[in-house]
């Protein structure tokens, strides 16, 4: 398995959409918290470190310009 | 009453080496009394090997400092002669519980698996560890083991030369010199013998300081391990609370960097920050308040000519995860075997350097984890801080994130890997734990356990091996441990050392880790294995 950076969510709007309504009414410091979880919680769902580690990766955006 | 470490066990006696006018010239001279200087000296009196051992000291550790032993430390201890002793005293623990603010956020067991003589962890004071060692070296001392104990004697100066060590102590009576093969510095984290060398110890100090604390108290607490993650007691900072034998609890309290040290220590403020925790109504007297900041660091050798470093002289960790006592006791098993072979003669020099490449990797190993969790325990950066909250707050709801919180990865041996001792795996399906490298996994056998007739020196245990064979092709030098199904009563030992094969033949250091298995039985390959395993690395083609 290769970590997927092409358009894999069928409902990209819905996504968004859920993602931002999540944080609302949230403090700045809440939504950090919040966001710190849902980094957590998606990581351990993909679990397989190879792919976390290209995850962790490609999130730099750096290193993908070189 | 006084206590224990208050009263001299191994006080100053004037010595004839003191009285010679060329110093005189011991095999090993071992500096420093310390948990790993006596497991060192115990071993060498029981192989035989000429030692002396100082201290500037002449009792055991002041306060308690270490207080949990790991089952690898006990397992060694048995070979020592003090495993049983220090396993009566010490109190046994299963259950480990993590709170945040007042919440309990989950609990674990240390589910120990079947089959090991000794449990996962003791809880005891440091200085019962000493003590038990301490008599031992009495008993050996009685037996005729060539082993002195010279209390009241400070390295004063050291000098290394390319075939020996000499060095000057200080006594009440005057100082005199003395010369030593192998010199080894057991002298704890402040090393004056790594100083007077002029020796790197670099590493990371962390900016904070922790109150330790041991109390006296009849309280009911269950004897559990608890962890504290912001308490109110404690607002921001972490807590420990730990039982040890005869009533005495070690209290941990986080105490952040700016603080006035001397105030805190004052038994006043201490009490205050007690009750607070405790509750009012337990009373409770102070055996011992010390504060510390943490620091993992190592040398980047370990040997040095002729002067080995062991235990906190060579490395240190923060105290979480219980490493630093139990790594400097696995050093002192790594490097005995190996001084007495090159002793004997029966081994090059190179088998030393093994020791600094095991040891260096042990050492590594150990403070990778303590950082780990201290970093943990100590968010050092906001967003570290934010990451660190989320995964409590998750643990208490989903147990994905239980093992993400880090309060302390407990102490377990380290595996050799690429150690140049180890001959490479010839067991195709063997299992992955006892694999070349690994230290002997326990096995209750019908009569004892399988650790109990392993170490001290090379060992070939034989499973299932045909008995007709022609053992006597085998070197005089290993001893031979035969077993068969018929001994393995719960199958562990066919589960932790053949896995899908029929059997097996391994070859097993005197420290118990094991040095190269096969499935089939071949003089031959077992002869090439022992040398490899004593050439230190200096042997590149077999
Ligand atoms: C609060 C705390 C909690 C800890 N908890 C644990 C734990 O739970 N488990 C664990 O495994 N470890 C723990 N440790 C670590 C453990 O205490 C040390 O790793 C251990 O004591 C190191 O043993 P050592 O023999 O290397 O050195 P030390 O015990 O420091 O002994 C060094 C000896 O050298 C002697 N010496 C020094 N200089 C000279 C000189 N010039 N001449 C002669 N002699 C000299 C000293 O008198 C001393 O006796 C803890 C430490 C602290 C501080």
């Amino acid at each position: 398995m290769r970590l997927i950076l092409n358009p894999n969510i069928a409902q990209p709007d819905q996504f968004y959409g859920d993602l931002l309504a999540a944080h609302d009414g949230l403090s700045d410091a809440e939504s950090h918290a919040y966001n710190a979880r849902l980094v957590l919680i998606l990581g351990n769902h993909i679990g397989d470190l190879e792919i976390l580690a290209h995850a962790l990766d490609a999130a730099k955006l750096a290193s993908l310009k070189e | 009453m006084k206590a224990v470490f208050e009263t001299p066990l191994y006080p100053y006696q004037r010595h004839a080496d003191q009285d010679t006018d060329e110093p005189q010239r011991h095999h090993v001279v071992i500096v420093g009394a310390g948990p790993v200087g006596l497991a060192l000296a115990i071993d060498l009196a029981q192989q035989g090997i000429e030692t002396v051992l100082v201290d500037d000291n002449d009792g055991v550790s002041l306060g308690s400092r270490a207080i949990c032993f790991a089952k690898r430390t006990l397992e060694i201890s048995d070979r020592l002669g003090v495993g049983q002793q220090l396993v009566d005293k010490g109190v046994q623990w299963h259950l480990g519980k993590v709170f945040c603010d007042t919440r309990k956020i989950y609990e674990f067991n240390l589910l120990a698996e079947d089959g090991h003589r000794r449990p996962a962890f003791i809880n005891l004071q440091q200085y019962y560890f000493e003590m038990a060692m301490l008599e031992r070296v009495r008993v050996l001392q009685q037996q005729g083991a060539p082993l002195q104990l010279r209390g009241g004697n400070k390295v004063a100066a050291v000098l290394s030369h390319h075939d020996h060590v000499s060095l000057q102590l200080d006594t009440p009576d005057g100082a005199y010199a003395l010369n030593a093969d192998w010199l080894i510095a057991c002298d704890g984290a402040t090393s004056p013998i790594r100083q007077a060398l002029g020796l790197d110890f670099v590493g990371r100090v962390f900016e904070d300081n922790f109150l330790i604390a041991d109390v006296v108290m009849d309280a009911d607490f269950p004897v559990e391990r608890w962890f504290w993650f912001d308490p109110p007691f404690n607002r921001g900072q972490s807590a420990l609370l730990h039982k040890q034998p005869d009533n005495v609890w070690r209290i941990d309290l986080q105490l952040g960097w700016d603080i006035d040290r001397d105030a805190e220590k004052r038994p006043e403020n201490v009490i205050k920050r007690l009750d607070a925790m405790l509750g009012s109504d337990i009373k409770f007297t102070l055996e011992w308040v010390s504060i510390y900041t943490f620091q993992c660091r190592r040398m980047k050798n370990f040997r040095h000519g002729r002067v080995i470093f062991a235990g906190d002289s060579a490395h240190q960790v923060s105290p979480f995860g219980a490493r630093g006592a139990n790594s400097g006791v696995q050093d002192a098993d790594n490097l005995g075997w190996k001084l007495k072979a090159v002793i004997n003669g029966s081994a090059p020099h190179d088998l030393i350097d093994s020791y600094d490449s095991e040891r260096v990797y042990g050492a590594d190993e150990n403070i990778r984890n303590s950082t780990n969790s201290t970093d943990f325990i100590t968010p050092k950066s906001p967003v570290s801080r934010i990451f660190r909250d989320a995964v409590l707050d998750l643990a208490e709801h989903y147990p994905f994130a239980r093992p993400l919180v880090n309060s302390g990865r407990l102490s377990m041996p380290c595996v050799y890997d690429h150690s140049p001792l180890n001959t490479p795996d010839a067991m195709v399906s063997g299992p992955s734990r006892t694999r070349p490298g690994a230290p002997c996994v326990d096995v209750a056998l019908c009569d004892g356990y399988l650790l109990q007739r392993l170490g001290g020196r090379f060992s070939l245990l034989l499973l299932n091996i045909d008995s007709t064979i022609a053992l006597e092709d085998i070197d005089e030098a290993i001893d031979q441990v035969v077993l068969d199904a018929s001994l393995d009563l719960t199958g562990a030992l066919s589960e932790r050392y053949l896995g899908s094969d029929s059997q097996a033949v391994y070859l097993i250091r005197p420290d118990q880790h094991i040095a190269a298995r096969w499935s089939t039985f071949d003089p031959l390959a077992i002869a090439s294995a022992l040398q490899r395993a004593l050439a230190g690395g200096s042997l590149t083609c077999v």
